[in-house]
């Protein structure tokens, strides 16, 4: 029964970087916190300073309320599960699970017991007397997974373990792991960087770029009500549709955006959850529409010109130009893309026929229409 | 002058001359049909290996006959081996080569273990481990006469010299005098001079250990060592066991390779040991010494056998463990 609380954390290497400015995070008991985001967004080096392998350089870092920053990774009682597994290729299976345990000089039947269970829960009961080498890559993962269980520690920690499985076994111990958290209710903070593993397995979800914090909340509020562009275009595959577009009037009565050329008008809840569109009367923002906000129900309309049909079997992306300017959320801030024109996604219903080079008029749903500031990037809303 | 330049060109005609006749024994054999012309043209690569292995074998084969004669030509059965075994000048001969075995491949394996652990990632590494290898590029003699002007006695003497520094009245002719350690008289320990020239050689083959156990060092994934901190190792406890289990095979293969060059270990016997006396003689050196200065070719033959007798299950090890590294990867 474990939190973990991060104020104002920092990391700055000698040579001047910085990766990590001050972070504050708080993960509750028994809670399953993802930490996604681009590589060398400084993801793994908050995960290495919670576990003590990096050294911490400013603000405070507490395990259950007490400060752990001068702790060895030794002494703060965590486990973790590494990207590359680290097994101990000298040891068998047992050995590796029993390592921990056996350093800390446990009764030897209480040892054997621990490992029976465990191995039981994760299936190695076969292999326990083989040696990493000759496990397969799923086998591997569970090793690593079960030498953090067995210690049944205050905290796991996670650093990308699924990336080294082949596509079906990821999706397949995705949801072993995240089932298993929540059987055991240990508090974890697991690394990513990719956005689908995030959005299924984490309670909550902290997206990071450069280090700094960009929007901490469930998936579904990540994905519904994103605070800003960087983190609405991240979360979602494919990625939300962004452009240039212009507030033609903000009032009472609703609100009108023009996107290439075409009026989008917003009313009653949907103008309501936008309110604060109001300030920016006559002025150009970015407008973001999912994929999937296209061609289903919906009060707008907007007209494309299809490019390309790729075809899921799920469903349709059909890879439309508009004459509109892309706007991206990069490292630094906000870019507008060059030129008059941009590739939209639409998600369509897999039957609807649709020919490349046609004009199609897609119907847009405005209660999932979203709009941020140009310069900042961040999200406009009811205020 | 002109006679180094005759010898280089000697040289350079014989080399020459071997690759025209293996280029045209080639050339021939390329001229065959198949599959005659891919066998031809293994016999051609081959044969000059083989003829070097006849030369090997051969002088092995007449060896081990000779093994079984006395210094007079005379058939003498097993004589020489029992002689080996019993004279208690030879069983400190076979002492002393057990013990630089353990003595110089244990310190050297360990100095070399220690010193690629703490110089690993230190600052100024690639020099201080050029100067740790330096010694292994000396030739035995050359380190042997370095080393005799530390032993040597009074003022010619680095070691002794130290020595003579300490108040009172100091012993500083200690090397090539009386060989018995600490003044005890036992055979089955080394002698003081034997320690002595030990030294030489762990500080030459300590040079090699540490450069081939700090590349192993170095490619130790560092994931394995932080798994091994957050289980709860100290630093200590992740290096014996986890980073020195991984580095087990290359380990294994310096140790071989030390006590096969220190079982035959020879040249420094005759520079620093005077040929072996004080106590200080090994099984190669006594098979030089009793084959060539005292003329007794059967007994030299029989040392030469079980030196070989001895190298032959390390190189066994050596071979294993090349097969089963080659296997991890």
């Amino acid at each position: 029964m474990s939190t973990l609380t991060m104020n104002n954390l920092q990391k700055k290497y000698p040579n001047g970087f910085v990766a990590v400015p001050g972070l504050d995070l708080h993960i509750d008991d028994g809670e399953f916190l993802v930490l996604v985001g681009p590589s060398g967004c400084g993801k793994s080096t908050v995960l290495r300073m919670v576990a003590g392998l990096e050294d911490i350089s400013g603000g405070d870092l507490l395990i259950d309320d007490t400060r752990v920053n001068d702790k060895g990774p030794q002494e703060r009682d965590i486990a973790m599960v590494f990207q590359s597994y680290a097994l101990y290729p000298n040891m068998t299976v047992e050995g590796n699970i029993a390592f921990a345990m056996k350093l800390r000089k446990t009764d030897k039947g209480q040892i054997k017991q621990k490992v029976a269970e465990v191995a039981e829960l994760l299936e190695l009961t076969q292999v326990l007397d083989r040696k990493p080498g000759q496990l397969s890559g799923g086998q591997r993962q569970r090793v690593a997974m079960g030498r953090a269980i067995v210690r049944e520690p205050k905290l796991f920690l996670m650093d990308e373990p699924l990336s080294n499985l082949d596509a079906k076994l990821r999706v397949q111990t995705r949801a072993e792991i995240a089932k298993l958290q929540r059987r055991l209710g240990v508090t974890t903070m697991y690394v990513t960087h990719d956005q689908v593993e995030a959005m299924t397995m984490g309670d909550r979800v902290a997206v990071l770029r450069r280090g700094v914090l960009m929007q901490c909340a469930a998936p579904s509020t990540l994905y519904e009500s994103p605070d800003n562009l960087f983190v609405a275009q991240f979360i979602g595959s494919p990625s939300m549709n962004v452009v240039r577009g212009v507030v033609r009037s903000a009032g009472e009565e609703g609100i009108v955006l023009e996107v290439a050329g075409q009026s989008l008008a917003l009313t009653g809840a949907a103008a309501q959850r936008m309110a604060g569109l109001a300030k920016y009367g006559g002025q150009e923002i970015a407008v973001g529409i999912r994929p999937e906000a296209l061609g289903g129900d919906g009060e707008g309309q907007i007209t494309v010109a299809v490019d390309l049909v790729e075809m899921l079997g799920s469903e349709k992306l059909v890879h439309a130009s508009i004459d509109a300017v892309a706007v991206r959320a990069i490292d630094t801030g906000v870019e507008i893309g060059t030129g008059t024109s941009s590739t939209m996604i639409a998600s369509l219903d897999p039957r609807r026929d649709v020919r490349v080079g046609e004009r199609l008029t897609l119907s847009v749903d405005t209660m999932r229409v979203h709009a941020f500031d140009l310069q900042t990037g961040a999200a406009i809303g009811r205020s | 002058m002109g006679d180094i330049f005759s010898s280089l060109g000697l040289v350079v005609v014989g080399i020459a001359a071997f690759a025209a006749v293996i280029g045209g024994l080639y050339w021939l054999a390329s001229q065959l049909p198949e599959p005659w012309r891919e066998r031809a043209r293994t016999v051609v690569f081959l044969g000059p290996g083989l003829l070097l292995l006849l030369g090997l074998v051969l002088p092995a084969l007449i060896n081990f006959r000779l093994a079984f004669y006395d210094r007079n030509g005379d058939w003498y059965g097993f004589g020489n081996y029992r002689d080996i075994f019993t004279s208690s000048n030879n069983i400190e001969v076979l002492m002393n080569t057990l013990w630089w075995g353990i003595l110089v491949t244990g310190a050297s394996t360990v100095i070399g273990v220690v010193i690629a652990r703490f110089a690993d990632r230190m600052r100024g590494e690639p020099i201080a481990k050029a100067a740790i290898f330096l010694p292994t590029a000396i030739s035995m003699v050359g380190a042997g006469i370095i080393w005799n002007f530390v032993y040597s006695p009074r003022e010619y003497g680095l070691l002794n010299s130290m020595i003579g520094l300490l108040p009172g009245e100091q012993d500083i002719q200690f090397f090539l005098q009386d060989s018995k350690l600490l003044g005890i008289d036992n055979q089955w320990i080394p002698g003081l001079n034997s320690l002595l020239i030990m030294v030489v050689i762990i500080w030459i083959q300590a040079g090699f250990a540490t450069v081939v156990i700090s590349a192993a060092l170095k490619g130790v994934p560092d994931d394995l060592v932080e798994a091994a901190k957050i289980d709860g190792a100290t630093d200590r406890q992740a290096f014996f066991r986890v980073v020195l289990p991984y580095i087990k095979g290359t380990i294994i293969t310096v140790v071989t390779t030390i006590v096969i060059a220190v079982l035959k270990i020879f040249d420094i016997i005759q520079t620093m040991g005077k040929g072996g006396s004080f106590g200080t003689s090994t099984m190669a050196n006594e098979m030089y010494e009793q084959a060539f200065p005292q003329d007794n070719e059967g007994l030299g033959a029989a040392w030469a056998i079980l030196l070989f007798l001895a190298v032959a299950p390390i190189i066994y090890v050596n071979a294993r463990n090349q097969r089963a590294m080659r296997g991890a990867r």
